[in-house]
Formats: C-alpha cells, sequence, structure tokens
C-alpha cells in the first residue's frame, strides 16, 4: 500500500517508522513532574527515555548547613504522601547516632503514625490506578478516610502535608484524647471502605483485564534494578525493612509480609492492599499496647535527651539550664560525635535511607538520601517495552513514584 | 550458617590480600576499602561468591573531602545480601584531579542512575557507563555542585538590594 504524505521526502531518504511522543512533564496521566520521550509504533511503545530533575531541590547540599533538626521538614518533601514515615525515618538515623534510647510508648506512638502513613500512601497510589484504568470512583470515595488520617496528624503536630512531625527523641507533645478518638473511628470505620475499595477492583473484570500482565518483572530483574518495597515484593521477594532490620519496636509487633509472584500492575496493586490490612492490625496492636500504659508510664511522650530534645517553654522562662538548653539546640550549637552511619526505614514506596556522615561539626558533613523510586524509576523502559501506551500510564502510577522523592 | 563480618573479612582478605584495608564495624556496619582499580573486582567476588551473595546493591554515593590529598572523592557503596539480611560498606579513594572509576552499571543496572546521580554532582567519572550524563541538574552546568568548594551562600549576606525582594 502507498503511504501519503503532505511532507515529501528527500530522494533516497530512509523514512522514519516510529513516531516520537513527548510523554509530560505535565501531562495529567503522569500524576508528578515526570517527562518521557518515546519512541511509539502506533500504539505500541518501542523505547522510552525519562528526564528526571524538574523538581530538584538540592537538598544534600542544604542539608550539610543545617544542624539536624532542621533536616527534618527537608525529609517532609521526599516522599510527600508519606512524610510522617521520613521524619520518623530521620529522627530514627539521629537517634542511632547518638545513640539514644526511645521509650517503648514513642515507639509505639510512631508506628501508630507511621502504619497511618503507610496505608494514606497506598490508597493513594491504589485509587490512582484505578483512576488510570478509567474508574474515578474509588479515587473519590477513600479520599475521605485520607483526610480522617490527616486530621489525625493534624492533631499530634499541626499540619498535614508536610508534617514536620516528632522531635529527635519523641513527639513535641503528647497526642490530646481527640486524637486518639479520632485514631479509634479510623480503625472502625475503615476496614469497610477498604473491603468495598477491593470490591470495586479486585474482581473488576476490566481492572484486572488492564493489569494483570502488564508492567511485569522478574524477581532477578528487579532485585538487579533495587526495587524495595511494595514493588520488589509484588516480584515475590518477601523483604521489608520493619522484618528485616527493626526500628522502632517493630519486633513486638505481629504481621505477615504479603509477597506476589508475576511483579506486574495487578500483583503491585494486590501487595498494597494487603498491606493495609497489617497496617491495620499493626496500628490496632500498637494502639493496645499504648492503652497497657499506667500512670506516669502513660505520658511519656519523649527520651531524656537534654542536648536535642527541646525543653518546655515555661521551664525556658524560669529555669537557666532550660534557657541555655533551649538557645544551643534553636542556634544549632550541638556538636555531633564523629562517624558514619547508614540507616533505613520501610518508606511507603521501598527502602528509604539515610546515609550521615559528621566530622564532628555542628551539621552533617554529607547527608546522602537513598530515594526508593529515584532508583527503581529507572526500570521503567524495560517494564512498558512492546506494551500499550494505555498500559504504559498504569505502570508509571502503579509504581507508585513520587516526584518529590525522585527528584530530591 | 549466619554470615558474620569475620568471614567476610577473611574472605576478603583470602582473595584480595592487602589490597583491601581499612576494615571496621563502628556502627554495627562492615566497612572497608581498597584502591579504586579494584573495584570491579571486588563487587563481582562479593556478588559471584556463593558464601557471601551480596547480589543487591542498596545504595551508591559519592563523599568530597578536600583535606585527603590524593583520595577527595570517595565512591561509597552499600551492599546487601537478603538471604543473611547482612548489609556492608565498601568505600573506594580518587584523586579529584583524575576522577576516573570503572561503572558498576554492567553487575548491577540500579547502579546506572546512581552513577549518573554521583557524576552530576561530583564529577567522578565512571568509565564504560552506557550513559554518563547530567540526571538532576541541568545539562549546561559546568561544575560539580556537591564538592566541598562550592559553599552554600551565606545566610547574612547583605549585599542584596532590599528593593528587589520586597523588604525596602
Amino acid at each position: 500500500m502507498e503511504a501519503h504524505h503532505n511532507i515529501t521526502l528527500p530522494e533516497g531518504s530512509i523514512e522514519k517508522q516510529t513516531t516520537t511522543l513527548n510523554f509530560g512533564p505535565t501531562h495529567p496521566a503522569t500524576h508528578g513532574v515526570f517527562q518521557n520521550i518515546m519512541e511509539v509504533d502506533g500504539e505500541r511503545v518501542v523505547s522510552t527515555e525519562q528526564t528526571v530533575g524538574y523538581i530538584h531541590r538540592a537538598f544534600e547540599k542544604l542539608a550539610e548547613r543545617r544542624p539536624l533538626y532542621q533536616i527534618t521538614p527537608i525529609t517532609d518533601r521526599l516522599n510527600y504522601c508519606s512524610s510522617p514515615i521520613n521524619n520518623m525515618g530521620w529522627h530514627i538515623t539521629c537517634e542511632r547516632f547518638l545513640k539514644v534510647e526511645t521509650p517503648k510508648r514513642v515507639d509505639y506512638l510512631r508506628i501508630i503514625i507511621m502504619e497511618l502513613a503507610r496505608i494514606s500512601d497506598h490508597l493513594i497510589c491504589n485509587s490512582i490506578v484505578g483512576v488510570d484504568t478509567g474508574a474515578y470512583t474509588g479515587f473519590l470515595y477513600v479520599m475521605q478516610y485520607r483526610e480522617l488520617i490527616y486530621e489525625i496528624y493534624e492533631e499530634v503536630c499541626g499540619s498535614r502535608l508536610t508534617t514536620n512531625i516528632g522531635r529527635i527523641g519523641g513527639f513535641e507533645r503528647n497526642f490530646t484524647n481527640t486524637a486518639f478518638t479520632k485514631l479509634e473511628k479510623f480503625l472502625n470505620e475503615y476496614p469497610k471502605v477498604l473491603k468495598e475499595f477491593e470490591s470495586l477492583f479486585t474482581r473488576n473484570r476490566i481492572f484486572m483485564e488492564r493489569t494483570q500482565g502488564t508492567g511485569g518483572i522478574s524477581a532477578e530483574r528487579a532485585m538487579n534494578y533495587g526495587f524495595t518495597g511494595p514493588n520488589l515484593r509484588a516480584a515475590g521477594v518477601d523483604y521489608d525493612v520493619r522484618v528485616a532490620n527493626p526500628y522502632s519496636s517493630y519486633q513486638d509487633m505481629d504481621f505477615t509480609v504479603p509477597v506476589g509472584s508475576t511483579g506486574d500492575n495487578y500483583d503491585r496493586f494486590l501487595v498494597r492492599n494487603a498491606e493495609m490490612w497489617q497496617s491495620l492490625s499493626i496500628i490496632q496492636q500498637a494502639y493496645n499496647k499504648v492503652l497497657s500504659f499506667k500512670g506516669t508510664d502513660a505520658e511519656v511522650y519523649h527520651a531524656d535527651v537534654p542536648e536535642y530534645y527541646l525543653p518546655k517553654k515555661e521551664d525556658v522562662y524560669t529555669k537557666m539550664e532550660a534557657l541555655i538548653w533551649h538557645f544551643k539546640i534553636i542556634m544549632g550549637e550541638i556538636d555531633l560525635p564523629k562517624g558514619q552511619i547508614y540507616s533505613p526505614v520501610e518508606g511507603g514506596n521501598g527502602e528509604l535511607g539515610f546515609y550521615l556522615i559528621s566530622d564532628g561539626g555542628r551539621t552533617p558533613f554529607r547527608l546522602h538520601f537513598r530515594r526508593p523510586c529515584f532508583i527503581y524509576y529507572q526500570a521503567y523502559p524495560e517494564l512498558i517495552k512492546g506494551g500499550m501506551l494505555s498500559d504504559a500510564v498504569v505502570t508509571m502510577s502503579s509504581l507508585n513514584l513520587i516526584a518529590g522523592e525522585l527528584d530530591a | 550458617m549466619a554470615l558474620s563480618n569475620e568471614y567476610i573479612q577473611e574472605q576478603l582478605v583470602a582473595k584480595f590480600g592487602d589490597q583491601v584495608y581499612a576494615f571496621s564495624t563502628a556502627d554495627g556496619m562492615l566497612s572497608f576499602e581498597s584502591p579504586k582499580e579494584l573495584n570491579l573486582k571486588v563487587l563481582q567476588f562479593l556478588y559471584d561468591e556463593p558464601s557471601l551473595g551480596f547480589t543487591f546493591l542498596t545504595d551508591l554515593c559519592a563523599v568530597n573531602y578536600p583535606d585527603n590529598v590524593g583520595g577527595e572523592l570517595v565512591v561509597v557503596y552499600h551492599l546487601h545480601n537478603f538471604k543473611e539480611n547482612v548489609r556492608i560498606r565498601y568505600s573506594i579513594a580518587t584523586a579529584v584531579a583524575t576522577p576516573d572509576v570503572f561503572t558498576a552499571s554492567k553487575l548491577f543496572e540500579a547502579a546506572n542512575w546512581m552513577e549518573r546521580e554521583t557524576y552530576d554532582f561530583f564529577g567522578v567519572n565512571f568509565v564504560g557507563h552506557p550513559n554518563l550524563k547530567r540526571i538532576l541538574n541541568v545539562d549546561e552546568m559546568d561544575y560539580f555542585p556537591l564538592r566541598k568548594e562550592f559553599p552554600l551562600e551565606d545566610q547574612t549576606r547583605i549585599d542584596k538590594d532590599d528593593e528587589m525582594f520586597g523588604r525596602g
């Protein structure tokens, strides 16, 4: 068949058989600032090259001039769908580095907050996968429970998205009764909602057709690509930092690590859903443990680290020592010990690591963030190669890519 | 048998002799160094040796020590053995004047972008890398911003025109 073109090619030139397509950086289906320069053959993706770095903010450089407590707000802006995990991960890194022991009650409260964050993270990711396969309802429906989670954050720390929650050694204040009431409301109502969400999607014919067998990866390739978190577990590797290197007393909790087998979009969806059930169970266990503290133990919300934990405001006004500590902390005048540490936590989308090097100064000599989605996004061309363009969209959202974390 | 730090050290010393040194477990993680020419051999050995099995590259980054003459740039690999759940840290030093280091991207796909990031911020030239170009910064940039020779702007500088910032 003879092709008809508007452009007449010069004599002897070879016609390009594929189309170059610019997908992003501000396409509504990329859910963030991601650009892909794709070669497509009709609807099929032949190859793609990702461009990243649109919202790079030089966090690692900024961190080199900040005392530890001023780095927490930077971590908020990594994976902003689950900022509390980043905040806690950073506090835990500092505490391990400074050899600070946190009280058990603090650990359990942290677990509650971190698992709430994990639920809100997975909830967004899974419902966006739904949106990209044409089902907007789930996304709008579960949003009110993310709202409830955000209200709990608000009760604890005063903010919602970029939380800056907790301090080195514990929390800035004890949880209020309202926070616990809202938590109970969440624990009571959310299982029903999650069940409904699952029945909307899990055995939905259209959803299954769209997600099964697309964006798959084998366990070996996933490990070679540095996958972690739900994406690695969907490929069948049962690696979870909460189990492998427990922090914040996760060893006291009883939970399972859900795994998939094919590593495709459907398995990633299932693993995230299963993890939400596990998170709910962990929150319930942690809450029961929090309730079991009696007397003065039930009022503990921070460790005794005067060098890093701000004293009470009334003490600052009345006691000399508290005033001195307050001044030294705020002005960042406390020298760190020398040394280095790599400390990982299980973030919403994988192993979030903090590599901290100190030369004995007041600020880190070097701080490197191991950002899970920066590492596994490399596999994207391999995941979508040969598939349909519309599947590439679903694969991108099911990888749980967060531009803020990717670009640091 | 659990994989102990002593065993890893023995295996490395048996294989590479005095070419691997500076063993330390100061923060609970075994860390060691080697000359930069050996990096692929060491990584390959850690990967292939069945009793070691460090098949997961957790992290790759660089650190700039301007006072460490001849080894100003240090590339740090964090490796993980999932089966035994052991982590190790391996670092190599290179002079800032000749920052050539062999790429690990043939061994670990994950190293591809991490090396690009390291190149972008520190100017470590990964020899053999398939696509060594800037990743987070703009392509036109002609310096390596995370090196210590580029300090952050002084927060107390007063030569800025307040009028321009709405403070006049």
